[in-house]
C-alpha cells in the first residue's frame, strides 16, 4: 500500500485529526463502500435518502472542507496530498469542488439547526469549499492505543480463527457499569463472540479519558468474561451525536469489521433531548439491506427483588425495588473517590478507574 | 415527476392481480405505498444474494500470515 513520495513541490493540505481518522478509516475499509470523500451527488443522496447514489445505505456525510488558501488553486482533476502532524500522508484525486448548504446538511443529518447541538455547531464551523474524490493512503499516522487498534481485515481473520460465525458488536464511549455488562452478556448468549468496540477520538470536556475506558474494560473482561468469547478493540472516529442516523453509521462500520449483530440501546448516539429515546431503533426498519442485524435493548435497571439486572419486559417490580443506572451518579461517585455500589459497577473496574490521577477530559 | 426524480426512479410493471394482493397486505402497516413495499422487499432480497457472494472474498497467503502475526503479537491469538 505505501510508497515514498516527495512532497516538496506538491500541493499539500494539512488536515485536522478528524479528517486524518476519516482518511485511514476509508483506506482500511471501516467506511466501506466509501473510497474517498463524498462528491455532491452522493452527498445529496445521503442527505435526502440516507443512501449513496448507488442505493447502498449510508447516513453520515464524510466530507473534506478547505478554505481558498488550502485549496491553493487546485482544480478538478488535480492530485493533492493530505497530511497530518501524526505522520499520516494520503493522496487525493480531486473529482469535484463544490459548496454546501450548511443549514440543509445540519437539518437533514441532525434533525435540527440548533447551534447548541455539537454536530450542528461543527457543521456551521466547516470551511466553505468541499472537495470530493478518491483517496490513497501512502503512510499511516502514529496513533495512541495502537495495540488495541484492529482493522477490518484483521478482525475478520480473528473471528474466523476463533471459530466465531456470529459476532455481536457493542459500541461505547464510557467505562462499563453493570448494565453494560448485562446487555453485552445477554446478546452474547445468542451468538459466538462479543466485539467490544469503544470509540476513541475527539471528546467533550468531562468525558472519560480513553485510557481509563480501555483499562476499565480490560479489567472487566479479565475478571468476568470467558476469555475466548470477548475481544476488545478500538474504533478511531469522532462522535457526531446524530442519534438515529449515527446508529446506522455505527452498525455499518461494525458490519465492515465482520460483525453480524449490533447492540442498539436507548438514545443511541444521542445528546441532550434532541432525539426520541427509541428513534435509533425505529430507523433500522428503513434498511432491510444493512447487512447486520440490530439487537435492541430498551431500559434496563437493577431490581432488588429479582436480585439482578432486568428490564421492564421481564421484571414485574417497580418503585423502591428498582435502582436505575445513572451515568451521572456513577461519574459523581468516582469523582469523589468513592467506589460505586456493586449493583452499579464491579469493584475491580471501579478500583482500576480510581487508580488514574485524571479520569476525565479537561 | 421532477427531473431529479426522473433520474432516481424508474417504472416497472407487475401483474395487476399481484399489485392488488400487495395493496391489501400492506393496509395498516408502515408502508405508505406499493412502491415503498416493493422497494423494501427487493432491497432485502438483493442484500441476501450479496451476502452469499461476499463469502468468497479472500486475502493472499502473505497478507493472512502478516495479520495472524500481528494478532499473536498483540495477544489476540495464542
Amino acid at each position: 500500500m505505501f510508497r515514498d513520495v516527495d512532497l516538496e513541490d506538491a500541493n499539500v493540505v494539512r488536515v485536522n485529526a478528524d479528517r486524518a481518522e476519516d482518511i485511514e478509516n476509508i483506506a482500511h475499509g471501516v467506511f466501506s463502500p466509501l473510497e474517498g470523500f463524498l462528491c455532491r451527488n452522493d452527498l445529496e443522496s445521503v442527505l435526502d435518502d440516507k443512501r449513496l447514489d448507488n442505493d447502498i445505505p449510508w447516513t453520515i456525510p464524510i466530507l473534506l472542507d478547505l478554505d481558498e488558501k488550502e485549496l491553493a488553486g487546485a482544480k478538478e482533476g488535480d492530485t493533492i496530498f493530505l497530511t497530518h502532524e501524526n505522520g499520516m500522508i494520503s493522496e487525493m484525486e480531486i473529482e469535484e469542488i463544490y459548496t454546501i448548504d450548511k443549514k440543509k446538511v445540519a437539518e437533514k443529518v441532525y434533525g435540527t439547526t440548533d447551534p447548541s447541538h455539537p454536530g450542528v455547531s461543527m457543521t456551521f464551523n466547516m470551511k466553505d469549499i468541499i472537495i470530493g474524490g478518491r483517496i490513497t493512503l501512502l503512510k499511516e499516522g502514529k496513533k495512541p492505543f495502537d495495540e488495541f487498534l484492529l482493522w477490518p481485515k484483521e478482525t475478520r481473520v480473528l473471528f474466523r480463527e476463533k471459530g466465531w460465525k456470529e459476532v455481536v458488536a457493542f459500541q461505547t464511549r464510557n467505562p462499563p457499569h453493570i448494565g453494560h455488562e448485562y446487555v453485552q452478556k445477554t446478546a452474547l448468549t445468542f451468538v459466538d463472540g462479543l466485539f467490544i468496540n469503544p470509540l476513541i477520538g475527539r471528546k467533550k470536556k468531562g468525558d472519560f479519558r480513553d485510557d481509563v475506558i480501555l483499562r476499565a474494560y480490560e479489567t472487566l473482561i479479565q475478571n468476568y468474561y470467558p476469555q475466548d468469547r470477548a475481544v476488545l478493540s478500538i474504533l478511531c472516529t469522532s462522535m457526531k451525536y446524530a442519534g438515529p442516523r449515527e446508529a446506522i453509521h455505527h452498525a455499518i462500520m461494525r458490519k465492515n469489521f465482520g460483525c453480524t449483530h449490533f447492540i442498539v440501546g436507548r438514545d443511541h448516539a444521542g445528546v441532550g433531548n434532541f432525539y426520541p429515546p427509541y428513534a435509533a431503533h425505529e430507523i433500522f426498519r428503513e434498511f432491510p439491506d444493512l447487512g447486520i442485524k440490530p439487537v435492541f435493548f430498551r431500559s434496563f435497571f437493577y431490581c432488588k427483588k429479582c436480585g439482578g439486572v432486568v428490564n421492564e419486559k421481564i421484571c414485574p417490580h417497580r418503585g423502591d425495588d428498582i435502582i436505575n443506572f445513572s451515568g451521572t451518579a456513577i461519574r459523581k461517585m468516582l469523582k469523589n473517590g468513592e467506589v460505586p455500589p456493586p449493583t452499579m459497577m464491579r469493584k475491580e473496574v471501579a478500583e482500576t478507574i480510581l487508580g488514574f490521577d485524571r479520569m476525565f477530559v479537561e | 415527476m421532477s427531473e431529479k426524480n426522473e433520474k432516481k426512479f424508474t417504472t416497472i410493471s407487475i401483474p395487476t392481480a399481484l399489485a392488488e394482493k400487495i395493496k391489501k397486505k400492506i393496509e395498516g402497516t408502515g408502508f405508505h405505498s406499493l412502491s415503498s413495499y416493493v422497494t423494501y422487499v427487493l432491497r432485502e432480497l438483493l442484500a441476501s444474494m450479496e451476502e452469499e457472494e461476499e463469502a468468497g472474498e479472500a486475502l493472499t497467503k502473505e497478507e493472512e500470515k502478516k495479520i495472524k502475526e500481528r494478532l499473536r503479537a498483540l495477544g489476540y491469538l495464542d
